[in-house]
């Protein structure tokens, strides 16, 4: 239990996914530019990160590693994330409408989101068990919704500043997330 | 249309450079630029993989269908990401411990869809190909040059090996290694200062030119008094003629008499005085 809670700090704060490890930088500098857009990612990443490391750990352990593909990984996982980001989208299409339009534009980004393809390696990495996997997908997920959305909020301030001209634009987007990620590093220190 | 190799280096490398002007495929450019060699490692891995999934899907790109041509894509990249992965891990341990999952992580890199997407299925074979290699070269030396100042500051060393080891002492004893370079925050920071700095160099240029024009127009036989800021591009344009006006001879000759309205360019008109 000790392990699952341990999977479930390291993952949401001290390893955060944007801030120390840099996976979904793209859609995190991209799509939080408004906190419910923000949101509405974060939501549409947790879901199917937490499907995908239940799926690609069935499909590595049950599938590659009795064959022998461990080398495969990569391409398989690959495929597994997209086939599950299609039928996730068509699942909730037909079932879910409300859920649908609230992530549906997301789901086809999340494909080549490489949050999602990290966690899935990391979880082969670390030899996690299939609980473990699927813990540490959701929490990875949770750190991400986190960080773009406090990052969400931090840009709707900075739409009032007035930075030089040449910090315009992405410059200033980076400063603040550098800013973000110091205070993210504070939890470095903490160990169990 | 046609673009010859040159122009396409040229393009990849700096005037569409992946990392700076496009700004794509952040992840690995904020994650391993903790030292040179780092960053050059991940830049050639990137770039055999772009030049061969780029000449790869331009061999294919006749014979893939348009709708499923994303997950084509997707499954040729990640066939030389997994040969280059295994290469590394079989050669460059080092290399591999140090760069860690980024290596597997290139097959979601936006860069090389990208370029699949907007280069290659539109393209010949051997263009494809020098674009990936452009394309890679410039994302190789965007992630050199950042690599090169968070090392430098971050260690006052640079070229140690992927382990750590060795390197080139270029600050003295006296400097304290400001540490926080190398973490999460220095990536951000140094990649927002140099990107600062490639947009003021971009709007310098474009500062230049746009002072070119008018001193030639100037030059050109006093026509410059004609100009006009264009009011959506914002934009130097000439001034349309009047409508009542009979010609451009008309036009030009009552344009200086007038007094200076809203329209005429401030930096015009001064460019017009030191030129008299």
């Amino acid at each position: 239990m000790s392990n699952i809670f341990m999977i479930m700090f390291t993952a949401i704060l001290t390893q955060n996914f944007i801030f120390s490890r840099f996976y979904g930088c793209c859609p995190f500098l991209g799509v939080s530019d408004k906190p419910s857009t923000a949101l509405g990612m974060g939501m549409a990443v947790t879901f199917v990160m937490t499907l995908s490391s239940a799926a690609t750990y069935a499909v590595y352990y049950y599938l590659l590693v009795p064959f022998g593909l461990e080398y495969f990984k990569t391409i398989a996982f690959i495929l597994v994330i997209a086939t599950l980001v299609q039928f996730i989208e068509m699942f909730l299409r037909k079932f879910v409408p409300v859920l649908y339009s609230a992530l549906g534009i997301y789901l086809p980004l999340i494909t080549t989101n490489c949050a999602v393809l990290g966690a899935a390696l990391v979880n082969i990495e670390e030899g996690y068990s299939f609980i473990e996997s699927v813990v540490f997908g959701c929490s990875a997920a949770l750190g991400f919704t986190l960080a773009i959305c406090i990052f969400a909020g931090v840009r709707e301030r900075l739409n009032f500043a007035d930075p030089p001209k040449a910090f315009r634009g992405f410059p200033l987007l980076l400063i603040s997330a550098g800013l973000a990620a110091m205070a993210f590093s504070g939890f470095s220190g903490m160990r169990f | 249309m046609k673009k010859s190799i040159s122009g396409i280096f040229k393009e990849g490398i700096l005037t569409n450079n992946p990392t700076f002007v496009q700004l794509l495929g952040m992840c690995p450019t904020l994650a391993t630029t903790t030292s040179v060699v780092n960053a050059l490692g991940m830049g050639a891995a990137v770039i055999v993989v772009l030049a061969f999934s780029n000449l790869f899907i331009s061999l294919l790109r006749r014979i893939i269908p348009k709708q499923v041509r994303i997950a084509s894509y997707i499954v040729i990249i990640s066939g030389f990401v997994t040969a280059v992965e295994l290469l590394i891990k079989a050669y460059f341990p080092a290399i591999n411990k140090a760069l860690g999952l980024f290596i597997p992580l290139i097959v979601v890199n936006c860069i090389i869809l990208a370029r699949a997407e907007a280069f290659a299925s539109k393209n010949g074979p051997l263009e494809s190909f020098c674009d990936g290699i452009a394309t890679g070269i410039g994302f190789t030396l965007a992630l050199t040059c950042i690599a090169f100042v968070r090392e430098l500051i971050g260690t006052g060393a640079l070229f140690a090996a992927a382990d750590g080891s060795g390197g080139v002492q270029i600050l003295g004893a006296w400097y304290k290694p400001a540490s926080i370079f190398l973490m999460p925050t220095g990536a951000f920071l140094t990649l927002g200062c140099l990107i600062a700095l490639v947009q003021k160099i971009q709007y310098s240029s474009e500062e230049r030119a746009r002072r070119k024009k008018i001193e030639l127009d100037a030059i050109d036989g006093g026509f410059h008094e004609t100009l006009m800021r264009d009011p959506d591009t914002g934009k130097i344009v000439r001034r349309p003629a009047v409508a009542e006006g009979p010609g451009p001879e008309q036009t030009a000759a009552e344009e200086p008499a007038a007094p200076e309205t809203e329209n005429t360019p401030e930096p015009a008109a001064e460019q017009g005085k030191e030129d008299a």
